[in-house]
């Protein structure tokens, strides 16, 4: 049983199966690392996630274009990162809670729309798997990374981006600045609101690309409550990841493939019971977070609303 | 405080939206129309488990009429302390009979039952009725339907290796899949049968790709349980690998693959129930739909090319277990 587990096919079943899973925990969490380096929490993920994935599923199952169904969850994911830009940056509310209500808000609506739009579970045809040409053909390595759809390849990309954008362009210094010492950026000129409005609002677009990315992609189906729980693990992989774009990558990789190392672990039947194989994402998780604890600072000026003084 | 304003109205809108979901009728009394609420831990639409028992009511709906038959669901009560709520309410709106739809729905039953002596409950999945006279309890002999498939596919297998993606490793979906697992070894005893449980009801994701990894250890066929597993069905419908249902008639999602479903039809017990009920009697019975009382139905997908001797198996073992000359045997 065990030596099953070592054999090519497993292996590369393994890493591609890895790579595919992470792709919305990606996209919502690497969208929530740069809210949360200008100093905003946003806990509504998993709710825009579900707007997202099921405005994207709707414009697809009507017009049969996955472009338009990309465009509309990038629309409605905006809208949402927006209301909450408006809720935490302007009207200053409580990051931890208001997130909670953006989260009801978004699973409410998503079902009811969903209730009264289609009514019925149905599939769509999602964005196709694109084999890049000549790289796919590589034998083992073609398989496990270049065989995807396009928003697979997007959300490793958008790792790569928003590293260069934090850590290597202006744009991404005042980021840093508004997150660490709202003061100081103010006093160089720098309008808090404007950034954080910034951040958010494309935070909620990448979230509506990772309920996309589910409901026109990777399962090209809407069903309630589609993202269970996704974006609640994207928001804890950006702690995991301390607020690094690239660790946060890392993270979300780390969590997929333990996943899809537990599916593996059944399906060739190495006997270990079901209940303690699907936990181990979640131990692994919680063991390197409390591990990693204290290892990186959070931004210094994480939640809190910013007035200026006098 | 005005932060504590904005905040609550937040919540309110998105506690307001959250409880939209659901539909309902209410008030009333004794006279006129039978009055049926049922509450469900999934969607009504989720082609499983709750839709097979909205589909049943619809059904009696459409024979009796709707001015002599009202329904009323509440659906998505997946938190059981909710659905007992939702129980207590409709028992207290004057219902004739009320479903709790969900084998966790149980300890609560037996809370609520006793204050409503002349209120009728149904309980589901469950072998007993917990000692109550004004509970029902229904169950399903998945395994049956399970074996059927199980034969079927065992039968259309060329690479002697079949997948299963199920939920939680108890109840309707553990003996659904131990009746396909049975199935398969009892047509073809070398057979690997290659079991998923992906520990969740509702990870559609995690179906999908547990399908997938399926798919790669050489499965060539594929079956599954509970709602969450239209993922898994996506996943066979691209890569045309043959699909076996349970719970409800999967065709819609996978026109092309979907070889047969066992699906559920209440209505058998339903209408018996009705009748007790109409008679004065409450509950204090216990009921199962088998293939044998046609509860438990084998529908086929005439736009699936299988072989005639393929289904011919199947239809043998649905004779025979109906017949009693196969048994299932599975751990209750």
């Amino acid at each position: 049983m065990l030596e099953d587990l070592f054999s090519a096919t497993v292996l590369i079943g393994i890493l591609a199966s890895g790579i595919r899973l992470a792709t919305p925990y990606l996209y919502a969490s690497i969208g929530e690392t740069l809210g949360q380096r200008s100093g905003v929490l946003n806990l509504g993920v998993e709710g825009i996630m579900l707007m997202g994935a099921f405005s994207g599923f709707y414009a697809v199952f009507r017009t049969g274009n996955v472009w338009l169904g990309l465009l509309s969850a990038i629309i409605v994911g905006g809208l949402m990162g927006l209301a909450t830009a408006f809720i935490n940056v302007t009207l200053q509310a409580e990051q931890g809670i208001s997130g909670i209500g953006i989260f009801l808000f978004g699973l409410g609506m998503s079902d009811l729309l969903f209730q009264k739009l289609i009514s019925n579970v149905a599939t769509v045809s999602g964005f196709p798997a694109v084999p890049i040409p000549v790289l796919s053909d590589i034998p083992v390595i073609g398989e496990i990374f270049f065989d995807h759809n396009i928003l697979v390849y997007g959300a490793y990309l958008l790792a790569l981006v928003a590293w260069f954008i934090l850590n290597k362009t202006t744009l991404g210094l005042s980021i840093q600045a508004v997150g660490e010492n709202p003061e100081a950026a103010d006093t160089l000129g720098v309008s808090i609101t404007v950034v954080r409005y910034f951040t958010v609002t494309l935070g909620g677009v990448l979230s509506g690309i990772a309920g996309a990315s589910l409901s026109i992609a990777l399962l090209n189906v809407f069903q309630q409550n589609l993202t269970n729980g996704i974006g609640f693990i994207a928001v804890a992989l950006v702690y995991f990841g301390g607020w690094r774009p690239l660790w946060v990558l890392a993270g979300s990789l780390l969590f997929s493939m333990i996943n899809s190392l537990q599916i593996w672990v059944q399906v060739i039947g190495i006997p270990i019971p079901s209940d303690i194989a699907v936990m181990l994402p979640y131990i692994l998780t919680i063991v390197v977070l409390v591990l990693s604890a204290g290892r990186v600072r959070a931004p210094s000026a994480l939640t809190k609303p910013y007035e200026r003084a006098g | 405080m005005r932060k504590l304003l904005v905040l609550l109205s937040v919540l309110l809108v998105a506690i307001v939206l959250s409880a939209c979901g659901g539909g309902g009728a209410g008030g009333g009394t004794q006279e006129g129309p039978f009055k049926v609420a049922v509450v469900m831990p999934s969607a009504i639409n989720d082609l499983a488990f709750s839709q097979s028992m909205y589909d049943a009511l619809i059904k009696i709906q459409n024979e009796m009429g709707k001015e002599n038959f009202e329904i009323a669901y509440s659906d998505n009560l997946f938190v059981v302390d909710d659905a007992a709520s939702a129980i207590r309410d409709y028992a207290s709106q004057g219902f004739d009979l009320i479903i709790a739809h969900g084998s966790q729905y149980g300890a609560s039953l037996q809370g609520i039952a006793p204050d409503f002596p002349e209120t009728s409950f149904a309980w589901g999945t469950a072998g007993d009725t917990m000692g109550l006279p004004n509970v029902f309890a229904y169950e399903a002999y998945s395994q049956e339907g399970g074996y059927v498939n199980g034969v079927m596919a065992a039968a259309l297998s060329e690479s002697n290796v079949l997948g299963v993606v199920g939920p939680v490793e108890v109840g309707d979906a553990k003996l659904y899949v131990d009746g396909f697992i049975a199935g398969a070894k009892a047509t073809k005893p070398d057979i690997q049968v290659n079991v998923n449980y992906i520990g969740s009801f509702s990870d559609v994701a995690l179906a999908s790709e547990a399908a997938q990894t399926h798919a790669e250890a050489g499965a060539d066929s594929l079956t599954g349980t509970a709602q969450m597993v239209v993922g898994a069905i996506g996943v066979a419908q691209e890569r045309g690998i043959p699909w076996f249902g349970t719970q409800a008639n999967q065709t819609s999602l996978a026109p092309t693959v979907v070889v047969a479903c066992q699906v559920y039809d209440w209505t058998v017990l339903l209408d018996q129930m009705i009748e007790l009920i109409k008679d004065g009697t409450y509950g204090g019975q216990a009921y199962v739909v088998t293939l044998e009382n046609e509860g438990l139905l084998i529908e086929f997908n005439d736009a699936y090319d299988l072989p005639a001797e393929v289904k011919t198996l199947g239809e043998q073992a649905i004779q025979g277990i109906k017949d009693g000359s196969i048994k299932v045997d599975v751990a209750q």
